[in-house]
């Protein structure tokens, strides 16, 4: 008599893939009745947005698509009011516990609103999805408790660091600072157990964001954190496109500096933003969602298949 | 120089080099925080002195892997405070202080075949068999009337090793050490 054999590969991982089925049900329930159009846009295009740390990957003479974003504001220029979407995004040589080269991203913009609105959607959107797979009180992440019912942290990027890593970033510009303290003082202490909004960051680490009329030194552009995890991104659009042209010429100046991926700036989306409205969108990680969600250590425990396997 | 790797080729197990020194990654982590830089955080274990830390690194950064070797060896003999082995392949003899040797000399008898790890040619590490087999070579007899089960005496093997063995073991006979622990295994019987 053999004992029974542990499941292995995508058997293990079952009871995960079926809450995040349940999960992904909730997320179009959650929209749906918040009147909001799902959309699907070719995740292959000649011309992504330049980020300067994010790379695409090459794909038939054009790129995989690190975001949506890049067609999804065109629609919103051409007067769609809410729209969301999921869907698989590309980037180059991000393999670790969080990240996998390819995973799956929920975008949603807004018409005619700003970044507090899309922090209201957060917290509806979590509360309703945690309520629809049945986790109520507190559960256990990563060996921390993790709840989504109670008030919700907000703190300042300045705020953050201040009290977190001992400096005030919008004073010193330091990049390589500001990304290794933001990793190993920041981010393990926000988000426990409700999730946290981390607001405001210097203005010269939103690219494609609005810079906040009372302050400009930072941009209206938010992250959202629970137990330590950066779980979304989320901004007011800028929308001027001389000064988006400026800032993406920039980047990919920067880029074409640092050896990594270049390619064409992206002018039909340049040229939408001559008639987009004010408006906001955001980007949420699934699979850290569902990590949260199932106990997860790792994106591996969350995805069907993991790179490769 | 050994090979020339690249932060993104980082990962746990690996070996480096940094200022002469052998590192293994013993913990490894990729982070991206929102929109900055990609960082691998990596703790480090000196595989010399075992002291380990935690250091952060960046895309652009270079490292030399460590050129680690693994060669059976054999132990020849002691001179002084040197313990003599040869390279079973090549049959060159090698030597090495008594310190690097650190506790492997407690199980260390003639003709043993051991893995020793290589650093740059230099030993840094011996890997022993999980098993030795020594004699003993000064032994008290038990003492009368103490037949408690799992009573012990100490004894010391011919390495200079001192251990508790069961009240029957007696001088000269060869004993069954397990390495990992320095635990008395069992009597051998020839």
């Amino acid at each position: 008599m053999h004992p029974p054999e542990e499941p292995e590969g995508p058997a293990s991982r079952r009871a995960r893939l079926e809450l995040r089925c349940r999960a992904l049900g909730a997320v179009r329930e959650f929209f749906s009745q918040s009147g909001f159009l799902e959309v699907q846009t070719p995740v292959r295009c000649p011309a992504p947005i330049p980020e300067l740390h994010i790379d695409p990957i090459p794909a038939d003479g054009w790129f995989l698509l690190p975001s949506p974003e890049v067609y999804m504001k065109r629609l919103l220029a051409a007067g769609y009011e809410k729209i969301f979407q999921i869907s698989p995004v590309f980037r180059r040589g991000e393999v670790g516990r969080l990240h996998h080269p390819e995973f799956t991203l929920l975008e949603w913009y807004r018409l005619d609103a700003d970044y507090t609105a899309l922090q209201e959607d957060c917290e509806g959107l979590l509360r309703f999805v945690c309520k629809a797979v049945g986790l109520v009180g507190e559960w256990p992440h990563r060996g921390n408790r993790v709840a989504v019912e109670g008030s919700w942290g907000r703190l300042t990027v300045r705020e953050a660091f201040s009290r977190f890593a001992g400096w005030e970033p919008s004073a010193n510009p330091d990049q390589d600072r500001f990304d290794i303290d933001m990793v190993e003082k920041v981010e393990p202490n926000l988000g426990r157990p409700t999730p946290c909004f981390l607001l405001d960051y210097p203005a010269s680490q939103a690219s494609l964001a609005r810079l906040k009329p009372e302050d400009p030194a930072v941009a209206e552009r938010f992250e959202l954190y629970w137990n330590g995890i950066e779980l979304a991104n989320g901004f007011s659009e800028l929308t001027d496109p001389a000064e988006q042209r400026k800032r993406l010429e920039d980047a990919l100046a920067a880029k074409r500096a640092a050896g990594g991926v270049t390619h064409p700036l992206p002018e039909a989306f340049l040229q939408s933003l001559a008639t987009l409205p004010p408006c906001a969108g955001i980007a949420l990680g699934i699979d850290r969602l569902v990590m949260l969600l199932t106990n997860a250590d790792a994106i591996d425990q969350v995805t069907a298949f993991s790179p490769g396997e | 120089m050994g090979t020339v790797l690249t932060a993104g080729e980082l990962r746990k197990g690996l070996k480096l080099e940094m200022d002469g020194e052998p590192y293994l990654v013993v913990d490894f982590e990729f982070s991206k925080p929102g929109k900055g830089q990609a960082l691998y955080r990596c703790r480090l274990r000196n595989m010399i002195t075992g002291i380990q830390f935690d250091r952060t690194y960046r895309s652009g950064d270079k490292f030399n892997a460590a050129d680690m070797e693994e060669q059976e060896m054999e132990y020849l003999y002691r001179a002084g405070d040197k313990f003599c082995f040869m390279n079973t392949s090549s049959y060159e003899q090698i030597e090495v202080p008594e310190a690097q040797v650190g506790d492997a000399a407690n199980f260390l008898t003639e003709n043993l075949k051991v893995e020793m790890l290589l650093f740059e040619g230099r030993p840094i590490g011996i890997d022993l068999p999980n098993f030795v087999e020594l004699r003993v070579m000064k032994a008290d007899p038990g003492i009368k009337g103490d037949t408690a089960s799992g009573a012990t005496k100490p004894v010391t093997m011919e390495t200079g090793l001192v251990l508790n063995v069961p009240l029957f073991i007696e001088e000269g006979e060869m004993l069954k050490l397990d390495t990992r622990t320095g635990a008395y295994v069992e009597r051998v019987k020839g």
